[in-house]
């Protein structure tokens, strides 16, 4: 087990197109660590750099105290896990697992008792003898991470490995990653897309766009306090809604955001101070669709009812979406499944500003 | 019109669009027969008037009486003549010696630069997989001039190993073609895979892609044996004695004498040389169809 570090890691392709443009990130002993961005943010080339697959252009990149920036992959001891599952087709699923035992000269006895060990903790004993073939989806994943826990590495980094699954069977593996990780605390990189994977995974999460990393944070703080912009939309299943909107002075010598003509929201007091600097300029307003709810006279007196026509109405069974557009621009609400709402009908609705975020239009960044 | 009337009517569309794709398929699967039909009597008449002829005594095939196409006084003269003819043997021993040794070292060869091709991805490997390709397409009628040069030079004229040298040049090619066909179509993360559990590359290749890529390996195998069994140009060209041929030479050479052609001999001796081919495809047909389609399809 043991520490994994970045610093300021590079990754830059002929031709000059830059990956990964100079990171930072300090991942410690028995954590789990998820990146998580959209596709062609660096992630998986930062998780390949970290195996050794990839050169890296620049920085540093060490493991377990070592540096490890010419150490081919064999001798880094890590293991890894890949999206496609890559199990040899040709070998059972014992000799699969046993297969990186083997190569390291470990006596037989030994491979059999850590094969059999790492095939009760994932539940694949009765597999041991079958071809890679005559297995599920989720079995060839809890194959493949079998062949990583057995060489009991230092880290552990998995390549999307559940974007191959249906979408029941995710659910479930995921949990199960989380149980092994529970079980082992070997020190984990997962590589996703999936920001719901991410949140539920990880002790740390990073979230990466464009070769650089937006913020790390626990889950918790990355979707109360997400950093800037592009981690607010991306963090949350359904986005953020992104209202253009200016502060300007509000009622009883307070501060106002003015969305439209029609809506104008009060800053809550404890923002006033924070906000206060930013009078008269164009804001970016975020909320999420689960702090906007159906107004209600006896719910919320204090709360600002803005009344907007329904445009499309998604029923989920213990939540129900609602879509509208504020001067063209898309909102969704979590409303409460009884709602009556209707396409075309006027829905009055009421938000928790206690949860807005404010952000800079240009930078994107959060104040 | 009553929707009723409708229904009846959209019904009766779609039946008679069934009915006429039925139709369609029928005349394509008529005319996939007629044509297989054909392609089997043009390749199967010529093997049938072999066998017929060398069944056939000397004496029977001279008669010209009666139909060619049916033996009236069947014999196996011909085949034990040719069994127990010393010349023969010598052939048929030099032709699986070149047989074995050019499949094994074209195979060594092929499955080494294959790999590395496809594989490692060096400096320059994709301008050299296309030449490997390249060389393929030079005809060996070619270069049996200046490769007689070279075989003169290294003092291999009229001796069967000079084959064992030349005949890797028309395999590898298009077996190492072949390879990084297969290769490339395995998974790039099946050698991740393998590299962080430990293994170098010389390990990648024999405990993975070798196994995994069997049906190309025996596509290509087959390839490099047929290549190498039914050459002509070569060992006529650098061969002249009995003791150094191999068959497809040693049976013209040995069984035509002047005009004199002795055709049931030499129709019996056909199909002895063409026993191991036979044989070799029966067995591995499938193997050699999935390697060359799994070549095929990879750009």
């Amino acid at each position: 087990m043991a520490e994994v570090s970045c610093r300021k890691v590079v990754k830059e392709y002929d031709g000059g197109v830059q990956a990964v443009k100079g990171i930072d990130l300090e991942i410690a002993d028995h954590e789990f660590v998820v990146l998580v961005g959209p596709s062609g943010c660096g992630k998986s080339t930062t998780l390949r750099m970290i195996a050794g697959l990839e050169e890296i252009s620049g920085g540093e990149i060490w493991i377990g105290g070592d540096i490890v920036n010419d150490v081919p992959p064999r001798d880094r001891d890590i293991a890894m896990v890949f999206q496609n599952y890559a199990l040899y087709p040709h070998m059972s699923v014992f000799d699969n697992m046993a297969f990186g035992l083997k190569l390291r000269k470990f006596p037989k006895d030994e491979i059999k008792r850590r094969v059999d060990e790492a095939a009760r903790i994932l539940d694949i004993v009765p597999l041991l003898e079958r071809k890679p073939r005559a297995l599920s989806g989720g079995q060839r994943q809890r194959v493949a991470m079998g062949r990583a826990i057995v060489r009991n590495p230092k880290v552990f980094l998995f390549d999307e490995p559940l974007s191959n699954l249906d979408a029941k069977l995710r659910v479930q593996m995921r949990t199960e990653i989380k149980k092994v990780h529970q079980t082992v605390r070997t020190t984990t990189v997962y590589v996703t897309h999936d920001q719901v994977e991410a949140m539920t995974l990880a002790d740390r999460v990073v979230v990466m766009n464009g070769g650089i990393i937006e913020q790390v944070g626990s889950p918790q703080e990355l979707y109360h306090n997400p950093a800037t912009r592009f981690v607010a939309g991306f963090i949350g299943s359904p986005a953020m809604n992104f209202l253009p909107c200016r502060v300007q002075d509000g009622r009883n010598g307070g501060l106002a955001l003015r969305v439209t003509d029609k809506i104008t929201l009060p800053v809550p007091p404890d923002r006033q101070d924070r906000y206060g600097k930013y009078k008269g300029r164009e804001m970016v307003l975020g909320i999420r669709p689960e702090h906007l709810f159906e107004y209600h006279e006896q719910g919320k007196p204090n709360w600002t009812r803005v009344d907007l026509p329904v445009d499309v109405v998604e029923p989920m069974g213990m939540e129900t979406m609602v879509h509208f557009f504020v001067d063209g621009a898309p909102v969704c609400a979590r409303v409460d499944p009884a709602t009556h709402a209707e396409p075309g009908e006027m829905l009055p609705l009421t938000a928790d500003l206690n949860q807005m975020h404010l952000m800079e239009p240009d930078t994107g960044r959060v104040v | 019109m009553s929707a009723t009337t409708m229904d009846a009517t959209k019904r009766a569309a779609a039946h008679k669009h069934k009915h006429s794709l039925h139709r369609q398929r029928q005349w394509a699967l008529w005319g996939s027969y007629i044509a297989l039909g054909v392609f089997v009597i043009m390749f199967l008449v010529p093997p049938f008037y072999t066998l017929m002829t060398s069944l056939k005594s000397s004496a029977e095939i001279s008669a010209q009486s009666g139909s060619p196409w049916i033996v009236h006084h069947p014999t196996l003269e011909n085949f034990w003549y040719l069994i127990t003819y010393p010349n023969f043997q010598t052939y048929y021993l030099n032709s699986v010696m070149v047989t074995v040794v050019t499949v094994v070292v074209s195979m060594v060869i092929s499955v080494m630069a294959a790999f590395s091709l496809a594989r490692m991805g060096f400096w320059g490997s994709q301008v050299l997989a296309t030449g490997v390709f390249l060389t393929y397409l030079v005809p060996a009628s070619l270069l049996f001039i200046p490769l007689f040069q070279i075989v003169g030079a290294l003092g291999l004229i009229n001796n069967v190993w000079a084959l064992v040298l030349l005949y890797p040049t028309l395999a590898v090619p298009f077996c190492t073609w072949i390879m990084i066909g297969y290769f490339s179509s395995i998974p790039k993360e099946l050698d991740e895979a393998a590299l962080i559990d430990g293994a170098g590359y010389v390990q990648i290749l024999l405990r993975i892609f070798i196994p995994v890529a069997m049906p190309g390996i025996i596509a290509a195998t087959i390839f490099a044996f047929t290549v190498s069994w039914g050459a002509f140009l070569y060992p006529l060209a650098y061969l002249y004695t009995s003791n150094q041929m191999v068959l497809t030479v040693g049976i013209i050479s040995d069984l035509i004498r002047g005009d004199v052609f002795q055709w049931g001999k030499i129709m019996a001796a056909c199909l002895l040389a063409s026993m191991p081919p036979i044989i070799i495809y029966a067995f591995l047909m499938d193997y050699y169809v999935a390697g060359l389609t799994a070549g095929a399809t990879k750009g």
